[in-house]
């Protein structure tokens, strides 16, 4: 039983470290962007490229990675958060100045979705891969298994979200971003820079995500499609949590990464994802505003 | 030179088909302002409908019920129609997101179901030997192909007569009205949910008779027809052509599905041997450029949406 809900929070930590880029870009931007589970992969195979060049992935102690995939992480972030600024100088911000659509950002991302999947196909081809091929036994305690490097997952994933939250609640960046989110024209004429926030919405919600990513290769392994694969989780969770509620939102990957979880365990792992899509369904049936989310 | 005509033929079918989950598209999005991400799912519900209703008795599967193929096709359109009920009630009172989302995700559960559900859909070994209708007449697999040809176009042409009817109609009205702007057609009293649903879930069985037409057409349908490359497709088919506009949607279709056949062509020869197996990512990347160009330089398409003005309602000449 326990172990389930250590399966599941593993699980939560990928889809929570996407889901709070989702979250930032939809309440910021004002879309849901269908691109942002790639930014996850794109993110992972980044972090790849690094390991490549240095031509190992290193080792600390039980864990199969070391400094090599550590600096990894750092590029990965950075890069992914350069690529999602890129496009949005280059797509979503022309198409904001246009005054296009809700609709036209969604078609734009799903778009930039697949030109980032098919690129990654084009350099690593379709098949899995790896940081790292050693095998790494799991640990037990209190009748648990879980691997050392899921538990590095687990401390990554929760020293990004206290991260986030002094981050969003000190600083005045974060501050900025929340009033941007709560209502842009008010925060402008407030004299806050609304471009600006935009363009650290984007380095911090793509590099978040693109530490996701490299996590998930580190203890799972990567293919062209897992971003992809996150994407409705990471949805469900989002409106789970509320669509506005940013904390919400983590709650919501928590509840469907166990969810997931014990679909795994006690149905089929097949039909994993089809549980984002339940949640997603009952939440907007019942409570269309989210379990964390206050009514419009 | 047969060989030309027999691929020409070929090429015309499939870009019908497309056109018909174009045209469904440009219901929901050109005349309702509904977004759908999960083209695929319906039109993949389509196509299992008519294997299981006028395919051979399958001994690991779900089919043998032998029915004949309108029955199918019609089979089809009322699946994918109750498909679209399912999520369509829930996210449609809701903001647009939540559409969008919804159907992404039933998208990826019914592929999820073709994979996986193997006593029904016999998963990636999918289902084979679905007859086409006129099996064997006149002769010739060409002579059958026309004949197919033939059913298509006039599907199509039916399908644009009656949409071009019913956006002039009272009903197309108020799928503009509510599109523009909802709160003022709700004060007329129409009911906006009611009309955006009605919407949604006749587009969606279009998409659901194009999948069954694809079906009947190849013989053979699988998990490998349900890639979210074809919701892709259609998008960039509507969007070329003009959301909005019935026509565009049909011209769309042909030049984007033209345009895919040919790149494949031309990327395969001037691309190195050892890059073949790039040349379909390749594809991708490149007509999602298009997508975006359109985006953001031409947005209202090749045949931008025509102002409607009902017969009826045409103010006396001065």
């Amino acid at each position: 039983m326990i172990q389930v809900l250590v399966d599941g929070l593993v699980a939560a930590s990928f889809i929570a470290l996407g889901v709070i880029g989702l979250s930032l870009i939809y309440n910021i931007l004002n879309f849901p962007s269908f691109a942002h589970g790639d930014h996850l992969t794109i993110g992972a195979y980044f972090g790849l490229v690094v390991v490549l060049v240095i031509g190992t992935a290193g080792s600390i102690g039980v864990l199969t990675f070391g400094w090599p995939l550590i600096v990894a992480t750092f590029f990965a972030a950075i890069l992914t958060g350069l690529l999602a600024q890129i496009l949005d100088r280059a797509i979503y911000g022309q198409l904001r100045r246009k005054g296009s659509s809700r609709i036209t950002l969604i078609i734009a991302s799903f778009g930039v979705a697949l030109m980032l999947r098919h690129i990654v196909v084009m350099f690593f081809g379709p098949d899995p891969v790896y940081y790292s091929f050693a095998i790494q036994p799991a640990i037990r305690f209190w009748g648990i298994r879980i691997t050392p490097n899921e538990l590095v997952v687990l401390g990554v994933t929760a020293v990004m979200v206290v991260g986030l939250h002094l981050f969003l609640s000190r600083t005045r960046l974060g501050k900025a971003m929340r009033a941007v989110a709560e209502n842009p024209s008010l925060a402008r004429v407030n004299g806050i820079d609304v471009d600006g926030v935009i363009r650290w919405t984007w380095l911090i919600g793509a590099g978040l995500a693109a530490i996701g990513g490299v996590l998930f290769g580190m203890a799972i392994g990567m293919q062209p499609f897992f971003g992809f694969e996150l994407l409705l989780p990471m949805f469900a969770a989002l409106i789970v949590g509320g669509m506005t509620n940013i904390y919400g939102a983590i709650l919501g990957a928590i509840l469907i990464g166990v969810a997931e979880s014990i679909t795994v365990k006690y149905f089929a792992a097949e039909y994993r994802q089809a549980v984002s899509f339940l949640a997603v369904i009952v939440v907007l049936m019942f409570r269309p505003q989210g379990l964390f989310g206050e009514k419009e | 030179m047969m060989d030309l005509f027999s691929y020409i033929v070929f090429f015309l079918i499939i870009a019908g088909i497309y056109s018909i989950s174009t045209l469904g598209l440009n219901l929901q999005w050109g005349f309702t302002g509904l977004m759908s991400v999960g083209i695929v799912g319906f039109f993949g519900v389509g196509a299992y409908a008519t294997a299981f209703l006028t395919g051979p008795h399958y001994p690991d599967a779900l089919g043998g019920f032998g029915l004949p193929v309108p029955v199918g096709w019609l089979g089809a359109m009322l699946l994918s129609g109750l498909f679209a009920l399912i999520v369509g009630v829930p996210t449609i009172r809701l903001r647009h997101d939540f559409l969008a989302i919804g159907t992404f995700g039933i998208a990826i559960c019914i592929q999820l179901l073709a994979m996986n559900w193997k006593s029904v859909t016999r998963g990636f070994d999918g289902l084979f030997g679905i007859p086409k209708p006129f099996a064997g007449w006149p002769g010739t697999p060409l002579g059958n192909n026309l004949v197919f040809l033939g059913i298509v176009i006039f599907l199509v042409g039916l399908i644009y007569w009656a949409l071009e009817r019913m956006l002039r109609s009272p009903w197309g009205r108020v799928l503009r009205a509510i599109r523009e702007d909802e709160e003022a057609a709700g004060a007329l009293g129409k009911n906006a949910f009611s009309f955006r649903l009605q919407s949604f879930v006749l587009g969606s069985m279009l998409m659901g008779l194009s999948g069954a037409l694809y079906a009947s057409f190849t013989g053979f349908v699988s998990p490998q027809d349900m890639l979210p490359i074809f919701t892709f497709q259609v998008f960039v088919m509507l969007i070329v052509g003009g959301n909005g506009n019935n026509k565009g949607a049909i011209v769309g279709s042909l030049l984007i599905w033209g345009l895919w056949t040919v790149t494949e062509t031309i990327l395969g020869a001037i691309l190195p041997a050892v890059l073949k197996n790039q040349v379909a990512s390749a594809r991708v990347v490149l007509v999602g450029i298009i997508l975006v160009g359109m985006l953001l330089y031409r947005p209202q398409g090749l045949f931008p949406e025509e102002r409607v003005v009902s017969p009826e309602a045409r103010l006396p000449e001065k």
